[in-house]
């Protein structure tokens, strides 16, 4: 009992970690599809961010200039895709397959031009990392029951990224349920024609939400770099961005949600790291391929409406015009 | 001296060729309804837009209430005190009343101070005006009626003194019309300044103080309502004298040809859109279906031409019955000469960024007249068309020209050309005159008066009460679903179709 | 006001601007050449001379090619009745495994027989790959985009499945299945030569090529000359219209879907079939996306379609020279330009042919 309890806090840490990236992007695609721009080019904003995370870091030993030249050039490549999609009109899944591609060019090259290892960057030393902060009495706590170990293993001991991610999520609900700027957002993404003619501009609004989801797309490629892993890695968000895709619609578009949609998928992606080979009880031995495949399967149930429907905000997609 | 609320001087407004607006004045005194009336395509939407800040005018200044102001944006104008209630409603749909009506005018960075101050402000509006609504109402579950009211609040929330309402009766039935028309009276009382777009002459003499004409971009005259009568602003309108009648002679009607029973339409809702419908219709007769928009009329039209599926009920043509609830029901009807000119030709009876030769096939695609087997035969589809543009004086009567390139009216003479042409059995023809010139009008009247005296059934929608009554052998109005009563054109008047449209029947009243 | 992009010359909306924007690609790329310290000029000279230089570079380049026409027109035809299928990866990494199954299987059929049912395997299992997304966008109202998105790591994850667990050669540790037997292969057009012959340097472009020919050619009589070419073209433009016309646009999402993953899949007969005789794993290589910048650049038309998946056919065999030569340039140089040319000529279009559309209508004015 005691052992799948360790299992089981163990297994809970490692979620944590790994939705880390998921959260990040999928709260960036929130913001950006709530306005009524579509991105599938979360998964490239990320790469191109950690890369640029990497290279600084490795550079100087900051993580937190890290973390600032992720967040600038992501934020770049998220302007990218608002001029296309806001100001050209273009077509906005075009533009995101664009950044998407081009990201997974630029870091390849790029890395490897400049140092030479096959498009790593060079691996980082601690101090350029964001590393584990151990909260006051995590150790001593352990000798209480079931919560003690709990805040030792899974609250205790991320880096300050982890916890900045986790308090994007009230501040993300704050901003959209609470403020100003949050009413106008959601308005912008059902009926951009109501907005317009209470004279707010849509297109500044919707270039506002454009950024934020660079610069969190940004955080979540710095996490990846400086503190999941010592350094960039060629395609090292693996498919993360899609996936993130997947747990923004799972979870309709709201960020509460988006929180437990994005834990979910990291538990599924700890379960199956550690599931490799291990047999279960009933299924016998479950081929990882499958485990990894849950959260896309998930999603194509859901967007079929097999259980509950999701309904995108109205004007998706849809470049605004004026002309009636 | 009169204070002018509005004095637009010299508006000026090209879209590449069209010349929108050309040197307007438009003066409208403060605290008076004033209508603006036109045809479709004179220009007045582009001078309320230039207005409320959508669009900038070529040249021309605008003064408010004596001042001149620059209004480059809805922001400028809405801070000016114009207030603007548009045609298609400006609202979010999943969001409250309250929601709506802040947005904008959230007073500050976060919504909860602003959120009190809105909801007082209703309170107040509510009590002074009789403007009733429930604030956490989600705006997708109101009525016509009530988002008007919200559209109405919105702008009487943010302190306008001017309000601009662009066809406001268009949807309304003729109860809610006179609500709203008692409720501008009432604001106008208050001081307020209401201006109605329109192209409704009835409305313009029941609620207006004054009124001003625009034609073909141009603004050729304003005038006390008291001072002047519909055929007067009819002539104005189109600049002509106008035949209001259409010449026809009486013509006994043959067998029936389609048969209705029992007709019923539920939408994704579970609403009846159809409720239960019976009519009959003869050879060589027209039926007219008269109704405000959105009663029916369209989902009825789009039963019978095999687009939509009933709920319940059957169609039989010549005896035979009709809907078999195939997939390709509309193509399979058209087999059987049913022809349909459908109510919004841009959104269906035509393609626009295909050559006009295609879109004079749409829906005859498969007939072996366009080629052999599988495949298709240009230069057959390029004559056909020719022969149906010279039958019909589409012009310019290019076939290999994109259908977006035509105009209104030579767009609508392409569908009707493509669906008279083809010996129909049974016509079911919607809003045939919509957005067209008052010179295509004449010709497609009298084409399809033609079509009748050669032994036609046919059926015919539309919003226009006059073109119901000028037309129609029989008329049946729809009110909610229903077929509210039965008349004959030469025994009754807009008064009595009126109370029909609202759905006021016999035994009720 | 919008002006419709009809009135502009075909010259100019179909040649000039495709060329400019493929240009600006090039521009951008030559930075990034610049930023990793090599010559740009120097750089596009190896590319061109590599890629066109010699029989050898040539039947490299067509190998290429044919690869992206296929992918190419996997995008285009969806295109038409207005989806954007964007699972011609997934698509064809399936078409290998229809390759495989057939051959595996039914070995001791004689090639003439065995050789088309491969090619029709491939056709099959790629189109049953995208009936499902497109069945869900039909009937479900589920987004074609993101469920092909899904299917496309479905697929990755299917096929990784397959070679370690199913088809895996046992005699080895690569994920790979045994090879194929000498008479289940596409002949090379070297070998095809030698019976006229002729006698042409060996090259993979192989007997696949006239067949993505004919897929191009096939599909420009559909779209153009057919009912059902019509019928899709009158769905993409206008779904109502097409219901009013009493076409059914679910039909039709279908119907492209099916065609699209069977084009998609047929790419599976030049790499698998003809070069690499037994299914590998990640034999695509990022082919399914190549061909969203080919349908773009090529407007949906199968003539710009094979022109563009000529371009970057030149471009694959141009770039791998090009890394052989200039270390420093990795093969990724080409998908830096492909994301650039999908960002210009996909993303962008508006933005070169608006501009300069109002010059040339500027000019007519004024001759006129």
């Amino acid at each position: 009992m005691e052992q799948w309890f360790g299992l089981a806090l163990v297994a809970l840490d490692s979620a944590v970690r790994l939705s880390v990236p998921l959260l990040f992007a999928c709260l960036a695609g929130l913001f950006s599809e709530r306005s009524g721009v579509v991105d599938i080019g979360l998964e490239g904003k990320m790469l191109i961010g950690a890369f640029a995370a990497g290279v600084v870091a490795a550079l100087v030993p900051n993580p937190w200039l890290g973390l600032l030249a992720a967040i600038l050039v992501s934020t770049l490549f998220a302007l990218i895709h608002g001029f296309a999609s806001i100001t050209q009109r273009g077509n906005q899944i075009v533009s995101g397959v664009a950044i998407n591609v081009l990201a997974a060019g630029l870091t390849a090259i790029l890395g490897n031009a400049w140092f030479g290892q096959g498009g790593r960057t060079p691996q980082l030393p601690g101090e350029a990392r964001f590393n584990e902060i151990a909260w006051p009495l995590a150790e001593e706590a352990r000798a209480l029951p079931i919560i003690g170990p709990f805040y030792a293993e899974v609250v205790s001991g991320h880096s300050a990224l982890v916890y900045l991610c986790f308090a994007a999520v009230p501040l993300t609900w704050f901003a959209l349920y609470r403020t100003r700027f949050g009413l106008r957002l959601r308005a912008v993404g059902e009926n951009p024609h109501a907005v317009d003619t209470a004279g707010i501009s849509v297109t500044r609004l919707r270039y506002s939400a454009v950024l934020l989801c660079g610069v969190l797309c940004g955080m979540g490629g710095a996490y990846l770099a400086l503190a999941q892993s010592a350094g960039f890695v060629n395609d090292m968000t693996a498919g993360k961005g899609f996936i993130a895709l997947a747990a923004l619609i799972f979870a309709k578009w709201r960020p509460v949600p988006a929180l437990g949609a994005c834990l979910l998928f990291g538990f599924l992606d700890a379960v199956a790291i550690r599931l490799q080979g291990v047999p279960l009880p009933l299924v016998g031995q479950v081929p990882v391929q499958a485990i990894q495949s849950v959260p896309y399967v998930l999603t194509v149930v859901l967007l079929a409406g097999f259980i509950g429907k999701a309904v995108p905000p109205k004007a998706i997609g849809v470049p605004y015009t004026k002309d009636r | 001296m009169t204070v002018f609320a509005i004095e637009m001087r010299g508006i000026d407004k090209r879209f590449g060729a069209v010349h929108a607006n050309s040197k307007v004045d438009f003066i409208v005194e403060a605290g008076t309804i004033h209508g603006l009336i036109g045809e479709n395509g004179a220009g007045k939407s582009t001078l309320m837009s230039i207005l409320y800040g959508f669009y900038h005018p070529d040249a021309g200044s605008i003064r408010i209430n004596g001042k001149t102001v620059s209004i480059r944006t809805s922001q400028d104008a809405i801070r000016a005190g114009i207030g603007m209630v548009h045609q298609h409603f400006m609202l979010v749909d999943t969001f409250t009343v309250v929601e709506n009506v802040m947005l904008g005018a959230e007073g500050g960075p976060f919504t909860a101070a602003g959120e009190v101050a809105v909801r007082q402000k209703l309170a107040q509006l509510a009590a002074n005006y009789g403007l009733e609504v429930h604030p956490d109402d989600i705006v997708e579950n109101l009525g016509v009626g009530e988002l008007q009211r919200v559209e109405i609040l919105k702008a009487l929330v943010r302190d306008a003194r001017i309000l601009i309402l662009d066809e406001p009766t268009a949807v309304l039935t003729p109860t809610e019309v006179e609500h709203l028309f008692r409720m501008l009276r009432r604001l106008r009382d208050e001081g307020k300044t209401i201006v109605i777009v329109t192209h409704k002459l009835k409305e313009i003499m029941a609620v207006t103080d004054a009124v001003s004409v625009m034609r073909r971009g141009e603004m050729v005259g304003t005038t006390k309502t008291r001072g002047t009568n519909p055929q007067q602003l009819a002539d104005l309108m189109v600049g002509r004298r106008v035949a209001l009648k259409v010449e026809k002679t009486p013509a006994p009607p043959g067998g029936v040809v389609l048969s209705v029973r029992n007709l019923t339409v539920l939408d994704s809702h579970g609403v009846a859109r159809v409720d239960g419908v019976s009519f009959d219709i003869r050879a060589g007769e027209i039926v007219g279906i008269a109704g405000v928009s959105g009663n029916g009329q369209s989902e009825l039209l789009e039963v019978i031409a095999g687009i939509r599926k009933p709920t319940s009920g059957t169609i039989a043509l010549k005896g035979e019955a009709l809907l078999t609830g195939a997939k390709d029901e509309a193509r399979r009807l058209r087999h059987h000469g049913v022809r349909h000119v459908p109510e919004d030709r841009h959104r269906m009876g035509l393609v626009k960024e295909f050559e006009a030769a295609e879109s004079a096939m749409l829906g005859y695609h498969a007939e072996p007249t366009y080629g052999r087997g599988l495949l298709l035969n240009r230069e057959r589809i390029v004559s056909d068309c020719q022969a149906k543009m010279d039958a019909f004086d589409v012009r310019p009567a290019n076939p290999t020209l994109k259908t977006a390139l035509f105009s209104g009216g030579n767009q609508q003479k392409i569908v009707l050309a493509r669906e008279f042409e083809r010996d129909p059995v049974l016509l079911l023809v919607g809003q045939p005159t919509r957005g067209v010139d008052i010179g295509a009008v004449e010709f497609i009247h009298r084409r399809l008066v033609a079509l009748r005296d050669a032994g036609k059934a046919i059926l015919l929608v539309s919003v226009e009460l006059d073109e119901i009554m000028a037309l129609s052998d029989r008329i049946l109005v729809m009110c909610g679903g229903r077929i509210t009563g039965e008349r004959s054109p030469d025994r009754t008047n807009e008064q009595d179709l009126g109370l029909l449209m609202a759905g006021v029947t016999e035994r009720a009243a | 006001m919008k002006r419709p992009a009809g009135d502009l010359p075909l010259w100019y909306s179909a040649g000039l601007v495709p060329f400019l924007n493929v240009v600006l690609a090039f521009l951008v790329a030559g930075l990034v050449v610049l930023a990793i310290g090599a010559n740009p000029l120097q750089a596009v000279r190896i590319l061109f001379t590599g890629a066109l230089g010699s029989w050898y570079g040539m039947g490299y380049t067509l190998y290429y090619t044919t690869t992206f026409i296929f992918t190419g027109l996997a995008v285009a035809i969806a295109f038409h009745a207005g989806h954007f299928n964007i699972g011609g990866e997934g698509q064809a990494l399936l078409g290998g495994v229809g390759v495989a199954v057939i051959v595996l299987n039914l070995q001791f059929l004689p090639p003439i027989l065995l050789v088309p049912l491969a090619v029709l395997g491939a056709a099959a299992a790629g189109a049953a790959w995208a009936f499902i997304p497109g069945w869900l966008q039909a009937y479900r109202g589920s987004h074609v985009v993101i469920t092909t998105i899904m299917f496309n790591f479905l697929a990755f994850a299917l096929l990784g499945y397959l070679l370690l667990e199913v088809m895996k050669r046992p005699d080895s540790m690569a994920l790979e299945t045994r090879p194929f037997i000498d008479g289940a292969k596409l002949p090379r057009l070297d070998e095809l030569a030698v019976l006229f012959g002729l006698s042409i340097t060996r090259t993979p472009v192989n007997l696949s090529l006239v067949l993505a020919l004919l897929c191009a050619a096939g599909m420009w009589l559909l779209i153009w000359r057919t009912r059902l070419g019509y019928e899709i073209r009158t769905v993409g433009a206008n779904p109502t219209a097409a219901v009013y016309a009493g076409v059914s646009p679910a039909q039709i999402t279908v119907i492209v879907m099916l065609i699209g993953g069977a084009l998609a899949g047929m790419m599976a007969t030049n790499e698998i079939l003809g070069v690499q005789h037994r299914l590998i794993s990640d034999f695509t290589a990022g082919a399914g996306f190549v061909g969203i910048a080919v349908a773009l650049m090529g407007r949906g038309h199968p003539v710009g379609i094979v022109l563009a998946a000529l371009l970057f056919g030149v471009l694959y065999q141009g770039g791998a020279e090009l890394a052989f030569e200039i270390p420093a340039i990795t093969r990724d140089m080409i998908v830096v330009i492909q994301g650039l040319v999908i960002l210009f000529a996909g993303a962008l279009e508006n933005m070169l042919r608006d501009r300069l559309g109002r010059v040339i209508f500027r000019m007519r004015a004024s001759e006129a």
